[in-house]
């Protein structure tokens, strides 16, 4: 872990992040390419926020970084590890995923969205679940609102939960999939800010995201995706002060 | 007014129905509700297996459990009864006795199950996908994500259908009676049927007609009300929140962070 942070790292814990490698993947739904020839580094402990437009494939490469979302060919690496070899359940609990409309379990609570997988995957007894799912949750400053379910939740905390769900299986690298798009916008920055916290305190993220600010603020790297390809990847003074290709300087004209 | 006395007598011969009275109570009626109480939990288990076997991205799961479906919803009850009923009698008599009763029992639950298993299925598939993927996510297998997530949730959703589903089992348990059953064995209708072919007036039948809807008129109201319950929620309506008061939340955590701008 070789981050350092320009800010101090509030009360919590370090998290011990991998590197995750996209080398060459390519995607299709059918005989659609979604995705074709992407290559990204996340190094460890760092994030990586992926910009651009609708349909140019960014939710379906985070898909199929954890495979809920087959790739057609391409290697990922996580840590040393071919995660297209591996089992899919084995991959999946290295890499959390938050969705854009949270997914949380309805008819459970806040603690217990947290603590099902811990207990059904992590066979934690449902003591030791609970006990975990409440520290999660104190982390994202929900641990009042622990027996709370979703619909009573606002979007905000939803999202919330959702990232301490995630969080509570103790990934190596976490992906974002626009997980402030669904929100009212006094209600982003407070899961923003949960997320800026993570990237400090060494997760390796890599962010899909429609929030320029953050990806210029967080961001080690950001990566500019369009039509299913990298058009271009740079540090984020790089990306947002320097555009150089068209399609990029057309998309920032458009969304700054 | 001859012909309204004769109405009456005919219909509401409130000694005849006293009569037949004690037997519906302790036989029809005890009955109808073993033989559709048996048949629905029978059903409900075939209906689980079949709905399980229909959102099953293999085909060989799917296509019997499509081919059941479409045989035993597609054929009129009472030739399914008969089929089963006087079709596996003799088997029947060697494991239960000479009574046809489980038979019928069998019978009715199978084409339950057809039934039951469509609503399941209906169910399960209105859940939303980010339910199943977000288990997945998790590291959880689809058989976990399904049994802890998806199916309960499926299930809750399709309760007013279910309690429908009884509905229809209380009246089709009628049909059972012509695979002959014993005295003491007859469920409502029959005992009615009986009692009526015995005195030559129709009052019994109308007061088994009277036990039936005695069981279903106040099941279909709770229908209605297992309906709007899930519709609009069970909870209660508490006072709006300020989002703003949220971000106080949040930002009593990272203090430094929190002032981050939007663009």
């Amino acid at each position: 872990m070789t981050y350092t942070s320009p800010l101090p790292v509030t009360d919590g814990r370090f998290y011990e992040g991998s590197r995750l490698k996209i080398e060459n993947v390519e995607m299709a739904y059918g005989d659609i390419d979604v995705i074709r020839d992407v290559s990204i580094s996340v190094e460890p402990g760092t994030t990586t926020c992926i910009i651009g437009p609708s349909g140019s494939g960014k939710s379906t490469l985070l898909r199929g970084v954890n495979r809920l979302h087959e790739p057609k060919c391409g290697r990922v690496l996580l840590a040393d590890d071919d995660a297209l070899a591996l089992k899919p359940d084995v991959l999946r609990r290295r890499v959390g995923l938050v969705f854009q409309h949270f997914n949380l379990f309805p008819d459970h609570t806040a603690l217990q969205n947290v603590a099902l997988a811990l207990r059904n995957v992590k066979r934690m007894s449902k003591g030791e679940a609970e006990r975990v799912a409440l520290a999660r949750l104190t982390e994202v400053g929900l641990a009042e609102r622990s027996d709370h379910r979703p619909r009573d939740l606002s979007g905000g905390q939803q999202q919330r939960v959702a990232i301490a769900r995630a969080l509570a299986m103790e990934p190596e690298v976490m992906l974002f999939d626009e997980a402030t798009s669904a929100l009212d916008p006094e209600l982003v920055k407070g899961v923003l800010s949960l997320m800026a916290e993570l990237a400090q305190r060494g997760m390796t993220m890599l962010v899909v995201t429609h929030e320029m600010g953050f990806a210029r603020r967080v961001a080690d790297q950001v990566v500019f995706m369009d039509e299913g390809r990298v058009v271009e990847s740079g540090t984020p003074d790089e990306i947002f002060d320097n555009p150089q290709s068209d399609r990029l300087q057309l998309f920032l004209s458009e969304v700054l | 007014m001859d012909w309204f006395d004769n109405i009456i007598k005919t219909f509401l011969d409130f000694d005849a129905m006293l009569q037949v009275l004690p037997q519906l109570l302790t036989t029809g009626l005890v009955n109808t509700l073993i033989i559709s109480v048996f048949a629905t939990v029978l059903g409900i288990v075939i209906g689980m297996i079949l709905a399980i076997m229909g959102v099953s991205r293999t085909a060989w799961l799917r296509i019997p459990a499509r081919l059941y479906t479409d045989i035993f919803r597609g054929l009129p009850a009472i030739l399914t009864i008969l089929l089963i009923g006087q079709g596996f009698a003799r088997i029947s008599q060697q494991l239960f006795g000479p009574s046809p009763y489980p038979l019928g029992i069998l019978a009715l639950s199978l084409i339950a199950g057809a039934y039951i298993g469509e609503i399941f299925r209906a169910g399960i598939q209105s859940i939303e996908r980010g339910q199943l993927e977000a288990c997945r996510a998790l590291g959880m297998s689809y058989g976990s994500a399904m049994r802890l997530v998806v199916v309960p949730q499926g299930i809750r959703r399709v309760l007013p259908a279910l309690v429908n589903q009884f509905i229809a089992i209380v009246k089709d348990s009628s049909l059972v009676y012509f695979l002959g059953l014993l005295v003491s064995e007859r469920e409502l209708f029959r005992v009615g049927q009986d009692a009526a072919v015995l005195t030559g007036n129709l009052s019994p039948l109308v007061l088994a007609g009277v036990f039936y809807l005695i069981i279903t008129v106040p099941l279909t109201h709770l229908v209605n009300y297992f309906d709007n319950r899930f519709r609009t929620g069970r909870r209660k309506a508490t006072p709006p929140k300020s989002g703003l008061e949220e971000v106080a939340e949040r930002s009593t955590l990272s203090p430094a962070l929190a002032h981050g701008e939007n663009t």
